[in-house]
């Protein structure tokens, strides 16, 4: 007779059922790839900024428009004075230049594209009426890989999808065995404890690789994004991220009775550091109060450490401390699990 | 391994009792139980919802540790070697729900693996009638094939003792009868079983012996037989008169055969040992007394009707509808 291992046995069951859930397939997988492309395409490189500016009538108002419009990046229409101000505040301009002495710029200072566009049209009428500019410049613009948003978000919703499919894939779906009285169930058999957390580890781990793959795939083909980092040095860091958050995912799991408890307690954990780790933005634009407090959560370390190590080319060990805190965030997780676990 | 003699109980306990502190003060869930359970025998916890035979199967099955009082299971204890006494029983639990989207195949297997020894999969299917399902989801099973599948899960590891929780709690008739064959086919092969029920014909039709419990305590245990007996008459008279009951309950006591006495609100229920004695009695006294009937039955007493009278009250709380 086929003896059966139980660790193997509890590890097919657990990857059985994820792959027949089309819900968290696409929770786990189509999702992030929606959002890299969705993101992606909303914060593409587009063409210069158009600088719509009108000239109120006036005796010289088509002169000053036609030295306007030598700029290609000018909109320049001449209106009366009324209409000069209403489109101002419709914002169908940036700007009004009143011809005369002075010449006047009429705008709102809180609109950055007025301020903006007030530097432009003094630049443009000061070199016009004759001014020559001291230094030569020249503007180079950068659209190179690995400096765009997209390059910036992808490691970060890396990041993001790792934490989540760890507390989801971990913490939710042993919450509901117990909901379901199945760890109960499996408390009443010879199983061995240690063997029911190992798998449900190994599961997370096991999709933990075509969730790397998908999202750094995506971001490859469909925009670009440069890896020039090691791939191995890659993996070891999302699986050492996916066990560290796994373990986040246990102890939230380890005593709550009610799904609606634990998706609260994960939610609780999960908002703070999509938010302030760095996932969509820089965590360096947060104030400086809430900066030791970042400092501390695992995903903001992850984040730094998945970008040096992709973008950068950064080897693991430039990267120890950062390693480190992630696996003692997992490691104190473990620890009280084993302490609190309740199996009924 | 250790063996035991057929004398020797598979599972005593003595001065049980298990308390539950919660919001509204505490509750002796179990309140000094005393049961012994012998080998081979099929033996049944009755008793009304709450009345704590969840909380003694779980203490006997080690999910639960006791206040207080000396449990022995299979000659072991909990706590001492728990690895070796989870070996050797089943069980099946109130309303656990196994995985949906795995097999039964699968599950079965997956709950093989955590015994050292045990049964084949196939032939447990085949024992609870389930081989046709084997490569169903478990999603896809009605309530009775998932109740016996609780019951497969229970048998793969070729248990000594079975534990079985209301196993056939909201089942249809058909689904009951089912898992009754499957109970009694594993009974004769030689394993000791422990069930709880709160249906009466259950428990008659399957165990050897029981523990009719009320209120964390036994408060009858023998087998069906005799238990009924022990009303002293195995017949009942139930009987409604045209202009209501009232209290005439003195008015019956005295009748030839008529052991006791019930009124409720659905009529009025004599004990009676010999009904062919009590029924003409009954029919005479109402005659001359002017009371009308409105109608009358008589059938063999049952464990309800023990249990109504030791307890005044039913077993299931829409009993009392249900007669009507």
């Amino acid at each position: 007779m086929t003896k059966y291992h139980p660790l193997s046995e509890l590890f097919k069951a657990r990857l059985r059922e994820f792959v027949r859930e089309p819900e968290t397939i696409f929770w786990v997988y189509a999702f992030p790839v929606l959002l890299a492309i969705g993101l992606g395409i909303a914060f593409r490189n587009r063409p210069a900024e158009r600088v719509f500016v009108d000239v109120q009538q006036h005796v010289s108002a088509e002169e000053v428009a036609k030295s306007l419009r030598s700029k290609p990046d000018f909109v320049v229409a001449i209106h009366s004075k009324p209409e000069c101000l209403d489109r101002l505040r419709l914002g169908k301009s940036a700007l009004v230049v009143i011809p005369g002495d002075p010449y006047t710029f009429l705008f709102d200072p809180t609109r950055p594209e007025s301020v903006l566009a007030r530097q432009q049209v003094d630049d443009a009428l000061q070199r016009a009426a004759g001014r020559k500019d001291p230094l030569p410049t020249a503007d180079r613009h950068i659209t190179e890989p690995g400096t765009r948003y997209i390059d910036f978000l992808i490691p970060g919703l890396l990041g993001m999808n790792l934490l989540a499919g760890s507390m989801w894939g971990v913490g939710y779906v042993i919450v509901d065995m117990r909901v379901r009285k199945l760890l109960k169930r499996f408390a009443a058999t010879p199983m061995k404890r240690s063997h029911f957390l190992w798998s449900a580890l190994g599961g997370r781990m096991a999709f933990m690789i075509p969730e790397v793959v998908v999202i750094l795939g995506t971001g490859v083909l469909l925009f670009g994004f440069p890896i020039r980092g090691n791939i191995f040095a890659i993996l070891f860091l999302s699986l050492l991220g996916a066990a560290s958050f796994a373990g986040l995912g246990l102890l939230v799991a380890c005593r709550a009775q009610k799904v609606e408890t634990v998706s609260g307690l994960m939610n609780l954990i999960m908002m703070p550091m999509w938010l302030l780790s760095g996932v969509f933005f820089s965590p360096e634009r947060f104030p400086d109060i809430l900066q030791p407090f970042i400092k501390i959560l695992p995903l903001t370390h992850f984040n730094y450490a998945l970008r040096a190590v992709i973008l950068e080319g950064a080897s693991l060990s430039s990267q120890f401390w950062r390693l480190a805190l992630i696996a003692a965030w997992g490691g104190i997780s473990y620890f009280f699990t084993l302490r609190w676990f309740r199996w009924n | 391994m250790k063996s035991s003699s057929p004398a020797e109980p598979v599972i005593s306990c003595r001065g049980l009792h298990k308390q539950y502190t919660g919001r509204g003060g505490s509750v002796n869930a179990v309140n000094g139980l005393d049961l012994e359970i012998r080998r081979g025998e099929c033996f049944g916890l009755l008793g009304p919802n709450g009345a704590g035979k969840t909380t003694t199967i779980e203490i006997f099955e080690g999910l639960l540790r006791p206040t207080s009082g000396d449990v022995e299971v299979l000659g072991m204890r909990w706590g001492d070697n728990d690895n070796e006494l989870r070996q050797r029983i089943g069980i099946s639990l109130q309303e656990t729900r196994f995985t949906e989207r795995l097999t039964v195949i699968e599950t079965l297997v997956l709950f093989r693996s955590f015994y050292r020894n045990g049964k084949n999969p196939a032939d447990v299917m085949d024992a609870v009638g389930l081989r046709e399902k084997a490569k169903s989801w478990i999603g896809k099973l009605s309530g009775g094939q998932r109740q016996r599948l609780a019951v497969a899960c229970a048998l793969v590891g070729d248990p000594s003792l079975l534990f079985l929780d209301e196993p056939t709690t909201g089942l249809d008739p058909q689904s009951r009868r089912q898992l009754w064959d499957v109970i009694r086919r594993l009974q004769q092969e030689g394993c000791t079983v422990l069930l709880t029920t709160h249906y009466m014909d259950e428990a008659e039709r399957l165990c050897n012996r029981l523990a009719v419990i009320d209120h964390g305590k036994v408060i009858a245990m023998g087998s069906p037989g005799e238990l009924i007996s022990g009303l002293g008459g195995e017949h009942m008279i139930e009987f409604a008169l045209a202009n209501g009951t009232g209290a005439l309950d003195d008015l019956f006591a005295g009748l030839p055969s008529v052991k006791e006495v019930r009124s409720d609100v659905n009529g009025i229920a004599l004990t009676v040992s010999e009904p062919h004695i009590a029924i003409p009695a009954l029919l005479g006294r109402l005659q001359s007394q002017k009371l009308e009937l409105a109608r009358l039955s008589t059938r063999q007493a049952s464990l309800e009707d023990v249990f109504v009278g030791l307890t005044g009250r039913h077993l299931r709380d829409d009993e009392i509808s249900s007669t009507e």
